[in-house]
């Protein structure tokens, strides 16, 4: 190494001039973003091949430090940038990573449409419980009577079963891991990456900063240690049973891997039907 | 099967004069969301994009489409959405982020009757401020007035041609009769429609800074998969692509993005004027109801008023500097407008030489040419 610099196995993957990272102390996101890029490098997948899009928020973040095509985009919308990009260009090998509130609350719909479509894209939700980026308010997973700022009563709304939405919108690979399982999860995004199809990856990710002060959770040690006890893998199990729970139980593991013809695919066969047909009205 | 431009003479419908102005142009991807009296453009995509080669994708929503534009133009494709009012309302959000990331695309706005729901399929030039005030912050856009079905064809390139040079979202503004009525079009030989794209970088990836721009303001587009690795945000950023929160950053930024277009209005803006070497009185329209005007101004020269008329080719940039000096040797200005009055505004913003007469009328039936005429007599000079 000249001028004594250290080479990290990561460093092809990161954009050193970003750090240090701008995620408070304890959260879970640093995992996120190694597990992934431990991923990428396993997949051997081609840097210059990758696109990685997020949505607003701290998760939204993530794809700043990143060596590679990325895009942070209006919030809730990146699955559909990355549509269009994936669309335009097939060869792309397309992620989208962001959190529970851009994905499954201002962005919910375009998930559910993305995931039926088959769009082939691997998409890693950061669950945190809150709005962390805004200091704290509710989402769609808060879990029932959790303290937010705009929960100051408690919560009152049920939290949404990310893994059994996905499931049921038709994705062809569907995961639950914990920031503490990191290899499983590492092994997962893998998966999701080599899949030709809609992958989806919830990733359970303390954030002792905000939601855990909040409900007197305490340290993130204290948080990590509790998402340890709860979390029991049960792989292969359908996704109604794969139930969650904050402090009681939380099932991991793989629940769904199938295949099914991706979209992109399909948009060829679509090319090949109409220029057989040939030009409909006109001409 | 014929080539991917259907050149020739048609009795063709206006928003399937733009479909095709969109081939013609390069466009390859299409997004939108079914909507009156826009979703014929659709349609025609629908049948013709996966023929030459492009994909035609049908979204949960007017947001997804313009998000998907926004993915597809980083992607290197000439992208378009077609849209009504309600579905324009919902674009805003990344119709922002397409100017703020300067990814050029095309949205087209087939107008009707609003707000809200309003009259889905009748007319109104209703989206004209809209148009140019869509989305939060500091911006300059382009939008286009089409007043034929001919126009829908050529000002469709046009908007593509505008998108890809200054690397921004165009929007195509046209009334519902310009959009839903049938009249000649002719498509020309594929060799004769000037098809301008996108500035590429002329440095290797270690070497490219994203936004950085030299005197034409407009920075050479990387696109995903090119090898160049870069970073974009709706974040106000600096060159290198990445967050600027200084004070500075902001203006820096905003300045270049309305600069861009404003230093290059006059080769942007296109004006049809009609009689107005010697008029007193001019007439200031666009779309359907330019049409009435200019029948206005011949049967008002026929009745020995000295008429004129400024047809609004492109309405944003507006011609401001043309109208002042227009306007100083004019006695009136009439602003004929299928709404209850919004370019009338920026006409009385512009022309200090004369007075300025509003003639509003909601839509749906456009003004007839007796009324701007009778308008114009009414004026007293």
């Amino acid at each position: 190494m000249s001028g004594g610099e250290v080479k990290f196995p990561l460093d092809d993957l990161l954009r050193r001039d970003r750090f240090p990272h701008l995620w408070c102390q304890g959260c879970g996101l640093g995992i996120i973003l190694s597990t992934f890029c431990r991923a990428v490098l396993e997949a051997d997948i081609d840097l210059d091949d990758l696109v990685v899009a997020s949505g607003i928020g701290c998760a939204g973040r993530l794809p700043g430090y990143l060596n590679c095509d990325t895009f942070h985009a209006t919030h809730g919308r990146a699955i559909p940038l990355a549509s269009g990009a994936k669309i335009a260009n097939p060869d792309l090998k397309v992620v989208v990573i962001s959190g529970d509130g851009d994905l499954f609350a201002i962005g919910g719909n375009h998930f559910i449409h993305a995931a039926r479509r088959n769009l082939e894209m691997l998409v890693i939700c950061s669950n945190n419980f809150n709005y962390g980026m805004t200091g704290g308010q509710l989402g769609p997973t808060t879990p029932f009577q959790a303290l937010t700022r705009t929960t100051p009563f408690g919560n009152w709304e049920e939290p949404l079963n990310l893994v059994q939405l996905a499931a049921a919108a038709g994705a062809t690979y569907v995961a639950r891991w914990t920031v503490t399982y990191a290899q499983r999860l590492t092994n997962s995004i893998k998966k999701g990456l080599q899949r030709e199809g809609f992958a989806f990856i919830e990733v359970v990710s303390p954030c002792p900063a905000i939601y855990g002060e909040m409900n007197e959770q305490g340290s993130a040690w204290q948080m990590w240690e509790e998402l340890e006890a709860v979390s029991r893998i049960r792989d292969g199990i359908p996704p109604a049973e794969a139930s969650f729970d904050l402090h009681e139980r939380i099932i991991c593991g793989d629940f769904i891997d199938r295949e099914r013809m991706g979209y992109t695919l399909r948009l060829r066969q679509n090319r090949d039907v109409a220029r057989q047909e040939g030009l409909a009205g006109y001409g | 099967m014929r080539g991917e431009i259907l050149t020739g003479t048609y009795l063709a419908q206006g928003d399937w004069a733009c479909a095709e102005g969109a081939i013609a142009a390069g466009c390859r991807f299409f997004a939108a969301y079914p909507i009156t009296p826009a979703t014929e453009i659709m349609e025609r995509m629908a049948v013709r994009l996966p023929q030459v080669g492009g994909d035609f994708v049908q979204f949960e929503d007017e947001i997804a489409s313009m998000a998907a534009l926004v993915g597809a133009s980083y992607a290197g494709a000439k992208a378009m959405t077609a849209t009504s009012g309600p579905g324009l309302s919902l674009m805003a959000e990344n119709i922002g982020l397409a100017l703020m990331t300067e990814a050029p695309c095309v949205v087209v706005d087939i107008m009707r009757g609003g707000p809200s729901t309003g009259q889905p399929t009748m007319a109104a030039q209703g989206d004209l401020m809209q148009a140019r005030w869509l989305t939060h912050g500091d911006y300059e856009m382009i939008a286009l007035v089409p007043a034929s079905v001919q126009e829908m064809f050529d000002l469709t390139v046009e908007a593509f041609n505008l998108a890809e040079r200054y690397r921004l979202p165009v929007l195509l503004l046209a009334d519902a009769l310009i959009g839903q009525m049938y009249e000649k079009l002719v498509i020309p030989e594929a060799d004769q429609v000037g098809v301008e794209s996108r500035k590429k970088p002329t440095v290797g990836p270690g070497d490219y800074l994203p936004f950085q721009v030299d005197d034409s303001l407009v920075p050479a587009m990387a696109c995903f998969g090119e090898g160049y690795r870069f970073y974009v945000t709706g974040l106000t950023h600096d060159e290198s692509g990445y967050p600027d929160m200084s004070p500075q950053g902001q203006g820096r930024l905003v300045t270049r993005l309305c600069a861009k277009v404003r230093d290059r209005a006059g080769e942007i803006m296109r004006l049809d004027t009609y009689h107005l070497e010697d008029a007193e009185v001019v007439v200031v329209a666009y779309g359907m109801v330019a049409r009435s005007a200019q029948q206005a101004v011949d049967l008002a020269r026929e009745r020995g008023l000295r008429a004129g008329l400024l047809r609004l080719v492109t309405v944003w940039p507006f011609p401001t500097q043309f109208l002042d000096g227009l306007s100083r040797r004019l006695k009136a200005l009439l602003v004929p407008e299928m709404n209850c009055g919004q370019l009338v505004h920026e006409v009385r913003g512009a022309a200090r030489g004369c007075s300025v007469h509003s003639l509003p009328k909601p839509g749906p039936i456009p003004h007839s040419a007796q009324e701007i005429m009778e308008a114009m007599e009414g004026i007293k000079i």
